[in-house]
């Protein structure tokens, strides 16, 4: 694999600071909602990307408004950090209209296009399509603004990943394919669906360049999003990151996830992104006790905010089950 | 003013008048640039908009969609071309997942103004994956629209009414009028509203809807029995989703008879739906069972003799309107 050009990057202590509540907040929020479904305050549709959150939170930190983002189903915080209100999506997943679907669906199927917000469907792989043609218009408009498209490690085994990356590949499109490499779609071990061990190889197939860089280091990810930026901005076409991670609870909430070890979680709980990135702080004086009990205020009382938001918006009419069908 | 022009060449004007008068129309998909499309729907479309306006794509149909819808959203009104109908499952995802419910699943806050062009239908001597009609797979899909023009006049009309329309519309043109559907084509700005039938017989004794290639035969057999002293009407869809109720049912109130034919195969094809919706709300209106000529319930096959055998014609629909007009 060719070397990725380290990027340098400089972030003030407020940035640092910054990405270091949306870490939080994306932690508490799947936090939340885990209790909720258990409460049997939300119905189910929660995926959550607890463990993950270095990812969206390192590719998403400073984008542009007009940047374009295509998430996958467990990047709630690649919705907050983009700029969607937690209490809105918070309704989302209550089902209320206050949300961005109005109860027509649960979590992350939908988007904000205003705020570069695409919400795709279920069928994992299918956004990276619809991600090519948001970067080809980016091309034809000749704008330096890009795209990032995320997937798992199990949608790189979908025909759209190979048909987007293709696309991508040939039309030298601003995009950045990031790889969420959780190590299981769904149960499925990543050996079982993979026969190498890097997604990263696969982008060479594309006539493009893939790292595979550690997902759990916020900095990691950051840095290596900042070199394929510049590259896509620059007309140097897209990259493909692979973010080496884990999820730590179940594929949803309702998988007791019995395919794998209570050593192996051990093991990549230790490797937990909040601890490590809250010793980087401290040890650089950025974080203080104080600072950190202000910042873990603020997230709690930002989710309690979004919950009671989310309780008290109304439920659809049931006449609006078959309105929003055409425009 | 009109000019004669064929279906095929109405289709590619209409096409170029609507790249010319909007700069956000593009058309993509296999060989549509230099070589100008595997029937030449798209000759010279290349040369006068150029390449990011008439994208050469990889043989990726679920990409074609997925990119167009990508577009879409960023408010551009992309033509995607399907080689042939046949092709259109590799791309049934992205058109029944992920365009047809987008406007839905985003609260109404989106609309995805694409058209998928599906050259379509059979009597061109294809085979099985040359020749098919499937547009019943998409009438069942609400958030589609679906259209399928008889005449060079509606293949314009038609398009330019598909092209501006907010929503996802599959426009299936039928292969065997490309060259042999001529007739005049008006200069300009002429739409064919979607949603409305055309009558292209008046008559008073049996209602005939049909669409597609299977007008002209459809008029034929009118023709044979209006010598047998029973007028036909003809009713000509042209657009099948939402199809022209109304039209059907005022033919029906005159006629209290229905004869339905289409190429598509029996089995829940839209003469099922049409029958269906008349027992429903027009039964009373009825003298007659509502009988139905349709391709049987079979591949479309290689052999002239095979597949004759299985088209509707001339003296199939004469038969079946003899028999209704007795019953």
């Amino acid at each position: 694999m060719p070397p990725i050009k380290r990027t340098k990057f400089k972030l003030t202590p407020e940035q640092l600071l910054e990405m270091f509540y949306w870490l939080k907040l994306s932690r508490a929020f799947d936090e939340r909602l885990s209790t909720l479904v258990k409460q049997g305050k939300v119905r189910s549709g929660v995926y959550t990307g607890i463990g993950q959150e270095a990812i969206v939170v390192g590719t998403c930190y400073g984008l542009r408004k007009e940047d374009f983002i295509a998430p996958l189903h467990r990047d709630l915080g690649a919705f907050l950090v983009k700029g969607v209100e937690p209490r809105v999506m918070m309704s989302q997943m209550f089902a209320k209209t206050t949300g961005l679907s109005k109860g027509r669906d649960s979590a992350l199927h939908s988007g904000v296009t205003e705020l570069g917000i695409f919400g795709n469907t279920s069928m994992l792989g299918a956004n990276l399509p619809v991600a090519a043609g948001l970067a080809l218009t980016f091309k034809m408009e000749k704008t330096d603004n890009i795209v990032i498209a995320y997937f798992g490690e199990g949608a790189s085994n979908t025909g759209d990943f190979h048909e987007a990356l293709n696309f991508a590949g040939v039309q030298q499109l601003p995009v950045i394919f990031v790889c969420e490499n959780n190590q299981y779609a769904y149960s499925v071990p990543v050996e079982k669906s993979m026969a190498i061990d890097d997604v990263a190889d696969r982008a060479h197939s594309y006539g493009f360049d893939g790292v595979a860089i550690n997902g759990n280091d916020v900095l990691a990810v950051y840095q290596a999003t900042q070199g394929a930026l510049a590259r896509a901005r620059t007309g140097e076409g897209p990259t493909l990151i692979e973010c080496k991670t884990y999820r730590w609870h179940g594929h949803s909430e309702h998988d007791k996830a019995f395919y794998r070890s209570d050593e192996e979680l051990a093991m990549w709980k230790s490797r937990d992104p909040i601890p490590t990135f809250t010793t980087y702080l401290r040890t650089r004086n950025i974080l203080d006790d104080e600072k950190l009990n202000e910042i873990e205020t603020t997230v709690t009382a930002t989710i309690d905010e979004a919950v009671e938001y989310a309780t008290n918006g109304a439920d659809p009419d049931p006449a609006e089950a078959i309105t929003d069908l055409y425009a | 003013m009109s000019k004669e022009l064929s279906y095929l060449e109405a289709i590619r004007e209409a096409l170029a008048e609507e790249m010319r008068r909007d700069p956000k129309v593009f058309v993509l998909g296999e060989d549509v640039g230099a070589y100008g499309g595997a029937f030449g729907v798209t000759q010279g479309l290349y040369d006068e908009f150029g390449e990011m306006r008439v994208v050469d794509t990889p043989i990726s149909e679920s990409a074609i969609v997925g990119i167009s819808i990508g577009a879409a959203l960023r408010g551009y009104r992309p033509v995607a071309e399907m080689q042939f109908a046949d092709f259109i499952s590799c791309a049934f995802d992205q058109i029944v997942n992920q365009a047809a419910t987008l406007r839905y699943r985003y609260g109404g806050r989106a609309t995805v103004p694409i058209v998928v062009r599906a050259p379509s239908g059979g009597n061109v001597g294809g085979g099985l994956y040359h020749s098919q009609n499937p547009e019943a797979w998409f009438i069942h899909r609400p958030g589609l629209k679906v259209v399928a023009p008889s005449t060079a006049y509606d293949a314009k009309g038609l398009l330019k009414a598909a092209i501006r329309d907010d929503n996802p519309v599959v426009y299936f043109e039928h292969k065997y009028l490309y060259r042999r559907a001529k007739g005049p084509v008006p200069e300009g700005d002429e739409i064919v509203p979607i949603g409305v039938a055309a009558t292209r017989r008046d008559g008073t004794d049996v209602t005939l809807v049909t669409y597609g290639a299977m007008v002209t035969p459809s008029l034929e057999a009118a023709d044979r029995l209006s010598k047998e002293g029973v007028e036909v009407e003809v009713i000509d869809l042209r657009t099948l989703l939402p199809f022209d109720k109304p039209a059907i049912f005022a033919s029906l109130d005159k006629t209290s008879r229905v004869l339905v034919v289409h190429e598509d195969v029996k089995t829940l094809g839209i003469g099922a739906e049409i029958s269906a919706l008349i027992t429903e709300e027009r039964f009373d209106a009825l003298d007659a069972p509502v009988m139905r000529v349709t391709y049987p319930d079979t591949h479309p096959p290689f052999s002239h003799v095979l597949e004759g055998a299985n088209l509707p014609n001339v003296d199939k629909i004469t038969d079946a309107l003899r028999k209704l007009a007795e019953y």
